[in-house]
């Protein structure tokens, strides 16, 4: 098998807040990489809040496999941020000059932001932080993207055609539709290929 | 979207959660009975079996707790077919007085008890660690190191427990039930088995007498647990799940059991340490393979031993140490007990760099310490901590702010013991701090019990218990039992939302369905109840104003136990999501805000996600995002500026 990617392992972080869909859009770049002869740890923390709290993945694909479920600290090579300010909680661990990141503009309040004991940064600082810590920073507004689509769930999809848009990581629309399809029922695979190819497009909108 | 768990090309290579590779493992033994009672991070191997049960025929339950589960699967033991067990870390303590006793007799066909952990708490209300009562009550103990040996390790097993007639604790941890990777599958077999219970020969015939635990069998049926021990740590001395990697003699040795081997692995990569240092990566931790762990003593001055949990491994390779100094020699060990790392809490891979750094002398610096001052910096403004909340619509962030309400309304400070569910958050401002007594499951109403008996001593204070459906039939009702027979003055609330929610929905035997989906027979808790003398009041916490009423009336009409049971539907049940009872919208011209008086209640006190405060406008705003048109905010805004509208 020839190593196509980056770097071995290639260290990828999707976070978002619970409900965002965040652990299927780790599985389904997991299954894409496996599917191609690629091993893959994945590790996430889910639990103790099904709604409203930080969840993140770590994904480690490598051509020879056996690393840890979490990664160590400042080693992430490409973050996919489904919400800003989690964006920057994972760039605090694991980011380092040369990281990438990929992120969905659409805030999720905090319970400590709606009831004023926080204050939820504004959008234009957000990017500027993002951006002078990390090596390349896209942005684009998922969720209204998704929202479109009929529900804002959808951007976890979109976020993932986005990845592949990047060419960090072997992602071809073929093997993304053999994944998806035995992954959802059938009548929902259709939205999800728009998905992900409204996903693959947004890369380089501001 | 058939179950993977069904593939069945030998060789065929997919990603799988560490729970589903567990499932697997037990396929592949041909598993027959399963039970458990869902708890993270165990839940999924009895759910992903559930849904295979009628594929492989299965018998899977989700039983009403772990004792219960503990036996039901030892009845498939004692009848001859490979039965399986699973819970989490706590779930092993509600087991332990029936593991003990079936690990004392032996068992037939194979039983595997699967515990699944949660070293650093992540989702549980303690660290517990379940590998001492392995050596308490003797029998063998498991621990896999990855996802592929989740699946073998698994399997094996159920071989080991019927070579050896004992039941076997495999035990995992959150980073491999909870984390995913490659497993290779292997065939699932043909079987066919049938049930029978032999009985006819003597109390010492394990596989054909009765299985009796009489005062005067124990001595003999210990000695024959102790011959199985042995045997077992024979089989270890030779298990490919015990490996060595690294030099001959090397600098140090570092002995790691569980999903610690993976942060060894990468600390030493990451150190460019191999050379130096050896792994002896153990999965065979209960009985400890003497000769092996002999032979690596003695060629190694200074032992690291890295394991999640208590002190388990470090403590017994000590005293093996110690029982063969003359061979192995003086030894320095390190681990959580001299500080090279930390006592609590789970271990990763940047621990265990630091702890190898602290014995070895070597360094390391991730990113430079611009970058990570940089970083710390904007993280503190830029990222404040998610605070755990109920979701939008959930029925007990009513129910708190009731229980909230009344004990204030009440005056004689009155308070609240919680118990194990999301309700748990009752403690958490989103709950408004409500809950003050939070323990085991089951233990809010028993504390409650002993609490109302207490006015003997001047205690004037009104006491409630919380608990949910599924914990009330788990472990409430025995303590409610108590309060009624005892007479005990204390209100139980019953937060009934149809479901084992915490978890994913399981049912249990208040919900008309079993694991495998089959229509079952409902326990309906208000006729439990009334059945056990006790008034019994029943409401939706959606409507506050008549809650709040019945709640009153039952704090001022004390001296006896009472139980009030507040039914809703989780916000998340498959039965509700995606439904909106109300379109919740917001009358700009009602809302007075900061002149209101309110004090920006419905955002700064109710604190739903789905209302924000909108900075510009200074008004409250639904997020149409996250509202689930639960409509209760409509009843707490003072000027009615919240407006429950007809779902579209």
């Amino acid at each position: 098998m020839e190593n196509a990617l980056k770097c071995d392992p290639y260290n990828l972080i999707i976070a978002g807040v619970g409900g965002q869909g965040n652990v299927l859009a780790s599985r389904v770049v997991g299954d894409m990489m496996i599917h191609q002869g690629y091993k893959v740890t994945i590790g996430e923390t889910f639990g103790a809040s099904q709604r409203g709290g930080s969840v993140m993945s770590h994904l480690r694909i490598s051509a020879r496999g056996g690393f840890s479920p979490q990664m160590p600290k400042g080693k992430a090579n490409m973050v996919v941020a489904l919400e800003p300010m989690e964006a920057i909680r994972v760039l605090g661990t694991y980011g380092n000059p040369q990281v990438k990141m990929l992120c969905n503009t659409r805030p999720i309040q905090s319970v400590g932001v709606i009831c004023g004991d926080q204050v939820y940064p504004e959008a234009k600082q957000i990017v500027q932080w993002i951006e002078s810590l990390t090596a390349d920073a896209k942005f684009f507004d998922t969720t209204h993207e998704a929202a479109k689509l009929g529900n804002p769930i959808f951007g976890n999809i979109m976020a993932v055609g986005a990845l592949a848009a990047t060419g960090d990581l072997p992602m071809s629309l073929k093997v993304f539709k053999d994944i998806i399809s035995k992954k959802i029922p059938a009548d929902k695979v259709e939205v999800n290929l728009k998905a992900y190819q409204i996903g693959r497009s947004l890369i380089g909108n501001r | 979207m058939s179950s993977i768990l069904l593939e069945n090309k030998k060789g065929f290579e997919a990603l799988l959660m560490g729970n589903d590779a567990i499932s697997r493992g037990a396929l592949e033994a041909g598993v027959s009975v399963v039970t458990g009672y869902p708890g993270t991070p165990s839940s999924e191997i009895v759910e992903q079996l559930a849904k295979v049960a009628h594929a492989r025929n299965l018998y899977v339950e989700w039983s009403v707790n772990e004792k219960v589960a503990m036996e039901v699967a030892a009845a498939g033991s004692y009848a001859r077919l490979r039965s399986m067990c699973v819970m989490k870390q706590v779930g092993v303590n509600v087991a332990a007085d029936s593991l003990l006793h079936i690990a004392e007799y032996g068992i037939r066909g194979a039983m595997v008890l699967v515990s699944c952990e949660d070293p650093g708490a992540l989702s549980s209300t303690n660290e517990g660690d379940s590998r001492p009562y392995a050596k308490m009550m003797e029998f063998p103990l498991l621990e896999p190191g990855d996802f592929q040996e989740a699946k073998d390790m698994a399997k094996w097993a159920f071989e080991l427990s019927e070579d050896i007639r004992s039941i076997i604790m495999l035990r995992s941890v959150t980073r491999l039930s909870h984390a995913s990777g490659n497993v290779t599958m292997g065939e699932l077999p043909v079987v066919s088995p049938g049930a029978r219970f032999e009985c006819s020969g003597t109390p010492m015939d394990q596989m054909i007498g009765p299985i009796l635990a009489f005062p005067t069998l124990i001595d003999s049926q210990r000695r024959r647990q102790l011959e199985k021990l042995s045997k077992a740590a024979a089989a270890f001395e030779k298990s490919p799940f015990n490996t060595y990697t690294g030099p001959e003699k090397p600098e140090l040795l570092i002995i790691a059991s569980s999903a610690c081997q993976l942060y060894v692995r990468e600390a030493l990569s990451i150190l460019d340490l191999w050379s130096r240092v050896g792994l002896l990566k153990l999965g065979t931790t209960w009985p400890l393979p003497q000769k092996l762990l002999g032979k690596h003593l003695s060629i190694n001055e200074r032992v690291l031993i890295v394991e999640e949990g208590t002190p388990f491994l470090e403590d017994n390779i000590k005293v093996l140490a110690a029982e063969n100094a003359k061979q192995v020699g003086i030894k320095t060990f390190f681990g959580r007990k001299d500080g090279t790392l930390p006592p609590v809490n789970e271990l990763n891979p940047d621990l265990l760099i630091n702890g190898i750094n602290h014995i070895l002398g070597t360094t390391y610096q991730p990113v430079s310490d611009a970058y990570s001052s940089k970083a710390k910096r904007i993280t503190a403004v830029g990222a404040p901590d998610r605070e755990l909340t109920f979701c939008p619509g959930c029925p007990h962030r009513a129910s708190f702010w009731l229980i909230h309400d009344v004990f204030k309304l009440d005056n004689r400070s009155g308070f609240l013991c919680g118990d194990i569910g999301c309700y748990s958050l009752g403690a958490a401002p989103c709950g408004f701090s409500t809950i003050k007594i939070l323990q085991a499951m089951g233990s809010g109403t028993g504390m409650a019990s002993g609490f109302g008996k207490l006015d003997q001593f001047g205690m004037e204070q009104p006491v409630m218990a919380v608990c949910g459906d599924s914990t009330f039939f788990h472990a409430v009702m025995p303590a409610l039992v108590n309060a009624v027979h005892n007479q005990s003055d204390m209100i139980l609330t019953v937060l009934d939302n149809s479901g084992t929610a915490m978890t994913g929905f399981q049912p249990h035997p208040g919900t008309p369905v079993g694991a495998t989906g089959i229509s079952l027979p409902m326990v309906d808790i208000e006729k439990l109840c009334r059945a056990m003398g006790i008034q019994v009041e029943v409401s939706d916490p959606f409507d506050l104003k008549g809650t709040r009423k019945i709640m009153l009336d039952l704090l001022e009409n004390g001296g006896s136990p009472r139980v009030l049971i507040l039914k809703q539907p989780c916000a998340l049940s498959p039965g509700k999501k995606g439904e909106k009872k109300f379109e919740m919208s917001i009358d700009e011209t009602l809302c007075l805000a900061d002149q209101c008086g309110c004090n920006r209640f419905c955002t700064r006190v109710f604190k739903c996600p789905g209302l924000i405060w909108n900075t510009e406008k200074k008004i409250t705003q639904i997020d149409e995002v996250l509202c689930v048109g639960c409509g209760v905010c409509a009843d707490i805004c003072p000027t009615g500026a919240i407006i429950a509208g007809e779902a579209r």
